[in-house]
């Protein structure tokens, strides 16, 4: 039962890792209908960013509200010069682009820093409280921002004229043109929103995980797991599907492992989690694919 | 010059015709047989060189087996990686545990594979666009902690892979290992292109072509979509899956460390570069797939010692960089740029 | 024939016999592709991309090495071509590679390739084209067989010898013993767990209490962690790579769990593991030690790792000065070096081979003194002592005696 809740408690904090990069997947997917292959290593990029800029002396809090500038910046950039001369392309050449891009982003990080693992601090202060025996400060940290960035994206998308433009942008472009929004400029900054987002996302992996460029390239995995479980519409649906990705892979382990030691049946283990849990995505996909929060998309004729 | 009209007024090419306008492709095939008697000999293909030309023809294959899928039928697949090695396990078990002769092994992978396509198929009917890419991709992904799982290492051998042995040419004939298996290579590729030529030129290829184009007119007009849609999925599959078995001759071992998700994006970069809905694509594809990390290598090495940068350049940014340049000039693949050209040249 | 024209030929037929006579006295040169009277190729493939590329830096300090040596010389006067390809850590590519190094870059012979998996597929072909295949990087205990596979040679402490250490070193100080262990699930990590079994005995399976596996591909190992403190165990074997070894020794501390830890040779780097780990939660934790940790306090003032630094600092000055792979590197390197100084102007593959299967007590720089590399016709493993550290304050406190397996080479 103790073995239980720690599993559980450990799953959501690898959860929050995996839904804040969901986010990231979902908010590019919503401003402008593709799914950026590469969020995982730009995300990495920015960590290093800031892990650079924190060994120039700045704070972490002061360092990742410029890591996020910075990133939405090189998000802005790769939608209008990279993409935007592409747009009417089929969507594979474009998938094709974002490998290109994440074999770039991958391969500048470790040309630029080195492949050697780097120890990224927690900004969160090391306090011991009564549960930190199940789950540390960092991690409820973690689960605190990315619930933060949750209801930060929904406000913004709700409540702000903007957040409406480009709601409008990505539903219904010509529609939205005639209204008078910049379509263009609001992909441009559904990019920018993603890479901030991935950029809070990686600073905040890397003292977990610590820091090196093949970071993000599992953690991509269960992001997208997480994404098509919740539903690669809504954000909310992402963030939950994180979160359950995360509490499901480890349970799986330990009920596998519970049986072995009981039975000496093996059927699942410790090898089978990243498995299982794909297996479960689609499985549910199958059964409702639109992902369990998502919304179904009526097709015209 | 004899024409027959179809049904609805165009004309149509009688069989004959056709055969004889293919001639370029009998020549060219002529010349690549007939390589290792005469490169061979006089040392201008080495047998590395015979290497590289049957791994660009392996991966030609297996990226046709993507195309049919995508470029034909419009789904679209991320994971092929996994029936590259369904396809190359099943070789190396049933040479390693049966003791079965090389060739042998070639049709089981393909029925195998055809097999573990349908069955994905099935529940793939549901997932559309994105979705379905992504689930393929997660397939990808997960084959090797499949290979590696416990219950099937009786006969996967587990993480230490299996070793065989490449065939010797038979009869005596003067050739070498390599050039042997080169022969093979092309053999089957020239078999299942063929094939390929004639299930796109056939009904079924029209209906997977229409499915493709619009699958909701297409079942308005009495095309069985789900029917043909996991078929497609099992032939796709199996053309992967044979290139797999060759692949795992060709080397000699499989280990589930060769398998790794990068190689379904390596076949899916080869498919879009080459030019995702055209059969000279797939070659291309399949050569692009094999040459691409070598320039992008010899490349990076060029420009390192030519100018000072304060980084180390990495062969992957060279890569990423062509491919981006490639999507950018040529969105339709190298393929359909090649298309696009020749008609401008022609003025039509 | 005149006179004069026999006297001339005669002269002229004994200066030849002089002549013929006296060239035995110099050296006789005999060379397979890859060497001439000016140089020597070297073929390698190691990960420059991929999941395992931390590890590339090993080609490049070698690289560096061999471009300090022919600043310097050369060897014998012969410069050192090294030709180093990436593999990705892929079994295929790698045979592709060292395809390409032996039969279009016409190599002498092949160095260092990197990974259990690379090396187990290209096995077989090197010693059919009967190439040397030397010094492989990889602890394998499937390298030092001389008489099935004559071409391929071995060069650090191999895992079994260091797990069955380990356990051997558990079952005299250890009280009733429960076994934890966290392996990474491949031939790695398999290989060190069943010497480690191995040096448990009959009882091996009694001992072990939880097996807790984990893939590269996995972002942390915390919930393994929670499995193996759960078992109830209060031993802890970590068969891991750094950047797991590290996660593992912070998740036990942050878990409160305190056993006995062994850690792995392979993740003992104090700047890569320990001090991102924690220093104060590694404490206690005992490895076989046999390179000298460039961020290990007690050889601050050692003077081959002053002669490493300098090294790093002219030939591979982006290189990571607290990284041990490039200890490692300059290690490996200059065993290549003594044995091909050995060779002279023999330089054949076979004598290449002979001289690698003659080393006698050679003290490599940065390996830890004491240690030497031996080896003979029937022991192709070059280092096979380590000694037992235990992690005090920041740095790895030697103790014991050098624990050799010297005489179980087969």
């Amino acid at each position: 039962m103790e073995q239980l809740i720690q599993q559980i408690a450990s799953g959501l904090a690898n959860g929050a890792i995996y839904a804040c990069l969901a986010l990231a997947l979902v908010m590019i997917f919503v401003s402008t209908d593709h799914i950026n292959f590469a969020q995982g290593e730009m995300a990495m990029f920015s960590a290093y960013i800031c892990w650079q800029l924190m060994q120039w002396g700045l704070n972490f809090w002061i360092a990742l509200p410029v890591v996020a500038l910075i990133s939405f910046l090189i998000g802005v950039s790769i939608e209008r010069i990279i993409l935007r001369p592409l747009h009417n392309a089929p969507v594979l050449s474009i998938v094709v682009v974002f490998i290109g891009l994440l074999a770039i982003f991958h391969s500048l990080a470790g040309g630029i820093w080195g492949h050697t693992i780097k120890d990224f601090p927690s900004p969160f202060p090391k306090v011991t409280f009564a549960g930190s025996g199940y789950i540390g400060p960092h991690q409820i940290g973690m689960i605190v921002v990315t619930l933060v960035l949750l209801l930060a994206l929904f406000a913004f998308f709700r409540f702000t004229p903007l957040g409406l433009a480009m709601r409008a942008a990505a539903q219904n472009p010509t529609s939205a043109r005639l209204a008078g929004v910049r379509v263009d400029w609001m992909l441009a900054l559904g990019w920018g929103l993603a890479a901030a987002i991935g950029a809070v996302a990686g600073s905040l992996v890397a003292p977990a995980v610590y820091l090196e460029p093949n970071m993000m390239a599992s953690i991509l995995l269960y992001g997208f797991a997480g994404a098509l479980v919740g539903g690669i519409s809504s954000p909310g649906g992402a963030v939950a599907g994180g979160f359950i990705v995360g509490v499901l892979e480890n349970l799986i382990a330990y009920f596998g492992n519970l049986l072995e030691k009981s039975s000496g049946l093996y059927i699942v283990g410790n090898g089978e989690k990243l498995t299982v849990a794909l297996v479960i995505v689609i499985t549910v996909l199958t059964l409702k694919p639109s992902g369990l929060f998502g919304h179904v998309t009526v097709k015209r004729v | 010059m004899a024409t027959t009209t179809t049904a609805n007024g165009v004309a149509a090419e009688t069989p004959r015709r056709a055969f004889v306008r293919a001639w370029w492709i009998w020549a060219a095939l002529a010349i690549l047989a007939l390589l290792p008697f005469i490169g061979g000999k006089t040392g201008l293909i080495s047998n590395y060189g015979f290497l590289q030309l049957s791994l660009m023809i392996v991966y030609a294959i297996a990226v046709l087996g993507l195309i049919l899928l995508t470029g034909f039928n419009g789904q679209i697949s991320l994971g092929h990686g996994a029936f590259f090695a369904v396809g190359a396990y099943t070789a190396a078990v049933l040479i390693d545990q049966a003791n079965w002769p090389y060739w042998a092994t070639l049709p089981v992978a393909a029925i195998m594979c055809f097999i573990v396509g349908y069955v994905f198929g099935l529940p793939a009917l549901r997932l559309d666009g994105h979705y379905l890419a992504l689930a393929t991709f997660a397939l990808a992904v997960a084959v090797p902690q499949f290979l590696k799982y416990r219950h099937f290492e009786w006969f996967t051998n587990g993480v230490q892979g299996i070793n065989i042995f490449k065939p010797d040419p038979p009869f005596g004939l003067p050739v070498s290992s390599d050039q042997w298996m080169y022969l093979i290579v092309l053999a089957t590729a020239a078999v299942m292109f063929w094939l390929a030529h004639n299930l796109l030129d056939s009904r079924t290829g029209r209906a997977m072509m229409a499915i493709r184009d619009h699958s909701m007119a297409a079942s308005t007009m009495g095309i069985n979509v789900a029917h043909y849609k996991t078929v497609v999925f099992g032939i796709s599959a199996l053309y992967t899956g044979v290139a797999g078995a060759l692949h795992a001759i060709i080397f000699e071992f499989v280990a589930p460390d060769s398998f790794r998700f990068e190689l379904s994006i390596a076949i899916l970069v080869g498919a879009v570069v080459g030019g995702i809905a055209s059969l000279p694509g797939a070659v291309i594809g399949g050569v692009f797939v094999q040459v691409i990390e070598k320039y992008a290598d010899a490349l990076t090495k060029k420009i390192s010692a030519a100018v000072h940068l304060p980084l180390d350049l990495e062969p992957w940014t060279i890569y990423g960089i062509a491919l981006i340049l490639l999507m950018y000039i040529m969105p339709m693949g190298i393929a359909g740029g090649a298309a696009q050209l020749w008609r401008r040249i022609r003025g039509s | 024939m005149t006179q004069t024209t026999r006297r001339l030929l005669l002269t002229g037929v004994g200066m030849l016999a002089l002549a013929l006579a006296a060239a035995p006295a110099s050296a006789q040169k005999k060379y397979d592709e890859g060497a001439t009277d000016t140089e020597i190729k070297i073929g390698n493939t190691n990960p420059y991309s991929g999941n395992a590329s931390a590890y590339g830096t090993i080609g490049k300090t070698i690289d560096a090495y061999f471009k300090m040596v022919n600043e310097q010389g050369g060897i014998n006067g012969r410069k050192v071509n090294f030709i180093s390809y990436d593999d990705g850590y892929a079994p295929p590519k790698t045979v592709e590679m060292v395809r390409k190094l032996v039969e279009e870059d016409k190599v002498l012979f092949v160095f260092q390739t990197l990974g259990t998996p690379p090396n187990t597929a290209i096995h077989k072909y090197m010693n059919a084209k009967k190439v040397p295949h030397l010094f492989v990087a990889t602890g394998a205990s499937k390298w030092g067989n001389p008489k099935e596979f004559p071409w391929t040679m071995g060069f650090q402490p191999d895992y079994v010898t260091e797990a069955v250490i380990y356990a051997k070193h558990i079952l005299a100080n250890v009280k009733d013993p429960k076994i934890g262990v966290l392996m990474q699930n491949d031939d790695y990590g398999k290989d060190y767990f069943n010497g480690f079994k191995q040096g448990l005995g009959k009882d091996a399976d009694k001992l072990i209490v939880q097996l807790s596996t984990y893939e590269v591909t996995d972002p942390t190992v915390d919930s393994q962690m929670i499995q193996l403190k759960n078992s109830g165990a209060n031993v802890f074997f970590n068969i891991t790579t750094p950047k797991f070894a590290a996660q593992a020794i912070r998740k036990a501390a942050e878990i409160g769990w305190k056993p006995a830890h062994y850690l792995n040779n392979v993740s003992a780097s104090i700047g890569t593991v320990m001090k991102p780990a924690g220093f104060e939660n590694g404490q206690g934790s005992i490895t076989a030690y046999y390179i000298k940790d460039p961020t290990d306090p007690q050889f601050a003032n050692d003077k081959d790792m002053a002669e490493w630094k300098a090294f790093m600092g002219k030939y591979y000055p982006t290189g990571n000065l607290q990284d041990s792979s490039n200890a490692y590197g300059y290690a490996v390197s200059s065993l290549l070096h003594v044995v091909l100084k050995q060779c002279g102007d023999n330089l054949t593959r076979e004598n290449v081979m002979k001289q690698a299967a003659s080393i006698k007590g050679v003290q490599l720089p940065m390996v830890l003194d004491g240690i030497k590399a031996n080896t003979s016709a029937t022991d192709f493993y070059p280092l096979q002592s380590v000694r037992l550290a235990r992690f005090k304050g920041e740095k790895w406190e030697l103790f014991g005696e050098i624990i050799s397996n010297e005489a179980a080479s087969q």
